[in-house]
């Protein structure tokens, strides 16, 4: 059985049909990353496995189980699945510390001692130790998306989606980001990522999936995907990223 | 008319004076508590409490408050509930405070960018987990400045309790300018008063706002 | 012994009624159109930092923004007759509704000139524009454009803070209000209804701006 799958996911913005059914499996253990040009939907698929869009259609299974739309449900999903966002979204108010901590604390009920342990263990593993007691505007943008990455990490998904995690940052912070992904890769973690860093997802992902026009337009291996492209869609992508 | 010297007139506005201040503190603290419950309300998403909340700040920000000052006086005795001047001045105010605290607050929540709801929910929050932890502590750091501004109005506002016959600061004036025939004086000192009050809270709600924008 | 509500003794009056709103709405055209002039005139002593009438403007401001609407009709009414300074209950009404009108309208139009980049001003000084120039041409209808929604509000504020002139007797809709309940001995009623004028009145005024502001600030097809 697959961590997710999702099934003939259909999904429109007023009258534009931006995911015109969408099937994808992903395993425990696999790094998937979801590329294409912009406006093909891989962002708001990505969206949708964390419930950040409803869907018009078709089915969501996580672990086994059928996300509805109850609240329940919606939070049953979120515990099993993490989201790094594009625009880091730190929680201007707190310290690196107590953003990784406050979600155990409040949704999983860990007392604060619990919580600390493990959030001074995920900043550890970001590189960010000495950095806790920062605020998020005290920090780079490559260390606020590293803060963001042990947030999530701190409620121990099974699955962790990345939006663009390195979009917004300035070229010389992207390395340190794409190794904490790496390093996550490396240890089993399970990733879906949307990325425009080809290189990167080439070397780190099992399987690249391509979208075109909201539809899932080839799969493959990565090695597969850039050296024979099947589709001239994929091939005008590929060859345009010189 | 001799016997009311400068110091008499103003001494007395001085004994008025301590109403007006306390009935603005209550009205503030009272109209606050009720505000953030329609806030709450409003903030709910739920389509018909969305509606009752537009509803009721709409009509407290489309009708003058001595309209509403007048329907409480007069409207509370026929079901039953006999009113003070005072205290139909107190459940007046603070349903005014109410909506205007309630709008103001809105805007605030609503300044809080998309991010910090999508964050908060992809970490497992519902909405009262996000409201209280993320949302609310956010939004009320914004929303110092122009709550302190608001509060001026309520002062100012709690001279039109003097039309139903509480006895604040400007009704004692007109009660000064009828004893003394001197109303260029005592209605100065009145306004004087006022000013006194509610300058400083203009300076330290200008203040706040100057400092918010440093911040970011 | 429940209370019976008995909208219909408020009928007879419907003339007095009438009559209110017309004269709350001369008082609100009247007082919005010179307020307006005059916050305009007092945004540009403000911006342009002129000695002595911009600090002067600033006191004007910062007096009637901290003092009740109330308490500066009292004072206009009652106490400039002191000073030889008399007139009707009408004027008196206007009068403290334009000065406090304009000094709310100084500062929100002074934010407004405020937002305009330094570049416009600059490029209309390089063009050989003098100051009443630019503030004619460059400055004073984005300024305006920009605020236009805070001046709305304050103009609807000062039309409902208008029931207040009632208390000088001048003749508007809240005097009409006080009059037909010491009539009828329906206060309930009366001011029930009245406050549903204000209510519609406000809702009106409040399109009536929106359309004002739109048919002003619309981009010209024709130049």
């Amino acid at each position: 059985m697959s961590l997710v799958e999702l099934h003939a996911i259909y999904k429109s913005f007023g009258d534009v049909e931006v995911l015109k059914g969408i099937d994808l499996t992903i395993d425990e253990g696999q790094v998937i990353a979801l590329i294409g040009r912009s406006g093909s939907g891989k962002s708001t698929l990505l969206r949708t496995i964390n419930g950040l869009e409803t869907i018009d259609d078709g089915t969501i299974m996580v672990a086994g189980k059928k996300i509805g739309d109850k609240d329940t449900d919606l939070r049953d999903l979120r515990l099993n699945v993490g989201m790094v966002f594009q625009q880091f979204n730190l929680f201007p108010h707190y310290t690196a510390l107590e953003n990784v901590m406050l979600s155990p604390q409040v949704v999983k009920k860990q007392s604060k001692a619990e919580a600390k342990v493990i959030a001074e263990e995920m900043l550890a593993k970001v590189g960010l130790a000495d950095k806790m007691l920062h605020y998020p505007d005290q920090l780079s943008g490559g260390q606020q998306q590293r803060v963001a990455i042990a947030r999530a990490l701190a409620m121990k998904p099974r699955v962790l989606l990345c939006d663009e995690v390195t979009s917004a940052l300035d070229p010389e912070l992207v390395n340190e980001v794409l190794a904490v992904v790496r390093k996550l890769a490396e240890e089993g973690m399970t990733l879906v990522m949307v990325t425009h860093e080809m290189r990167f997802a080439r070397e780190v992902c099992d399987k690249l999936v391509f979208m075109h026009q909201g539809r899932i337009h080839e799969t493959g291996k990565p090695e597969d995907v850039f050296a024979s492209p099947k589709t001239a869609e994929l091939a005008q992508f590929v060859g345009g990223l010189g | 008319m001799s016997d009311f010297t400068l110091g008499v007139i103003v001494y007395n506005l001085m004994l008025a004076a301590r109403w007006t201040v306390l009935l603005s503190l209550i009205a503030f603290v009272c109209g606050g508590i009720v505000g953030l419950l329609i806030l709450m309300l409003r903030v709910s998403g739920r389509r018909w409490l969305v509606r009752l909340t537009i509803g009721y700040v709409e009509l407290f920000q489309g009708t003058p408050l001595l309209m509403q000052l007048f329907l409480v006086f007069f409207g509370l005795p026929l079901i039953g509930i006999d009113v003070s001047p005072w205290m139909a001045a107190t459940l007046a105010l603070t349903l005014f405070t109410s909506a205007f605290l309630a709008e103001i607050w809105r805007g605030c929540v609503e300044a809080i960018g998309k991010g910090q709801w999508e964050a908060s929910a992809s970490l497992g929050m519902n909405f009262r987990e996000q409201m209280r932890w993320i949302i609310l502590p956010q939004a009320m750091r914004i929303a110092i400045a122009p709550t302190v501004g608001f509060s001026v109005q309520v002062v100012k506002g709690t001279a039109l309790t003097s039309i139903i016959g509480f006895v604040e600061l400007t009704k004692a004036g007109t009660m000064i300018t009828n004893a003394t025939f001197a109303p260029f004086t005592v209605y100065g000192c009145v306004a004087l008063y006022y000013f006194i009050i509610c300058y400083p809270l203009s300076l330290y709600a200008r203040h706040l706002e100057g400092k918010l924008h440093v911040a970011r | 012994m429940a209370y019976k509500f008995d909208f219909s003794t408020i009928l007879p009056y419907w003339d007095m009624l009438l009559h209110g709103i017309v004269l709350t709405t001369e008082l609100t055209v009247i007082g919005a159109v010179f307020g307006v002039a005059l916050g305009t005139l007092g945004a540009w002593a403000r911006s342009a930092k002129t000695p002595v009438i911009s600090p002067i403007v600033g006191i004007y401001v910062e007096l009637i923004r901290n003092t009740p609407f109330l308490v500066q009709l009292f004072f206009i009414f009652f106490g400039l007759p002191a000073l030889g300074v008399r007139m009707g209950e009408f004027e008196a009404a206007v009068l403290a509704m334009v000065v406090n009108l304009g000094a709310y309208s100084t500062e929100i139009i002074r934010a407004g000139i405020q937002s305009i980049p330094r570049g416009q001003i600059e490029a209309a000084a390089s063009l050989a524009m003098n100051r009443v120039q630019i503030f004619r041409y460059v400055v004073i209808l984005p300024a305006l454009k920009k605020i236009w929604p805070a001046l709305s509000s304050q103009i609807v504020i000062v039309m409902l803070g208008s029931s207040v002139c009632s208390q000088i007797a001048a003749e508007e809709l809240t005097f009409a209000a006080n009059y037909i309940q010491s009539r009828n001995f329906r206060a309930f009623e009366v001011y029930f209804v009245v406050a549903g004028l204000y209510l519609v009145m406000s809702i009106v005024l409040r399109w009536l701006l929106k359309k004002i502001g739109n048919r002003m600030f619309e981009r010209r097809r024709h130049v």
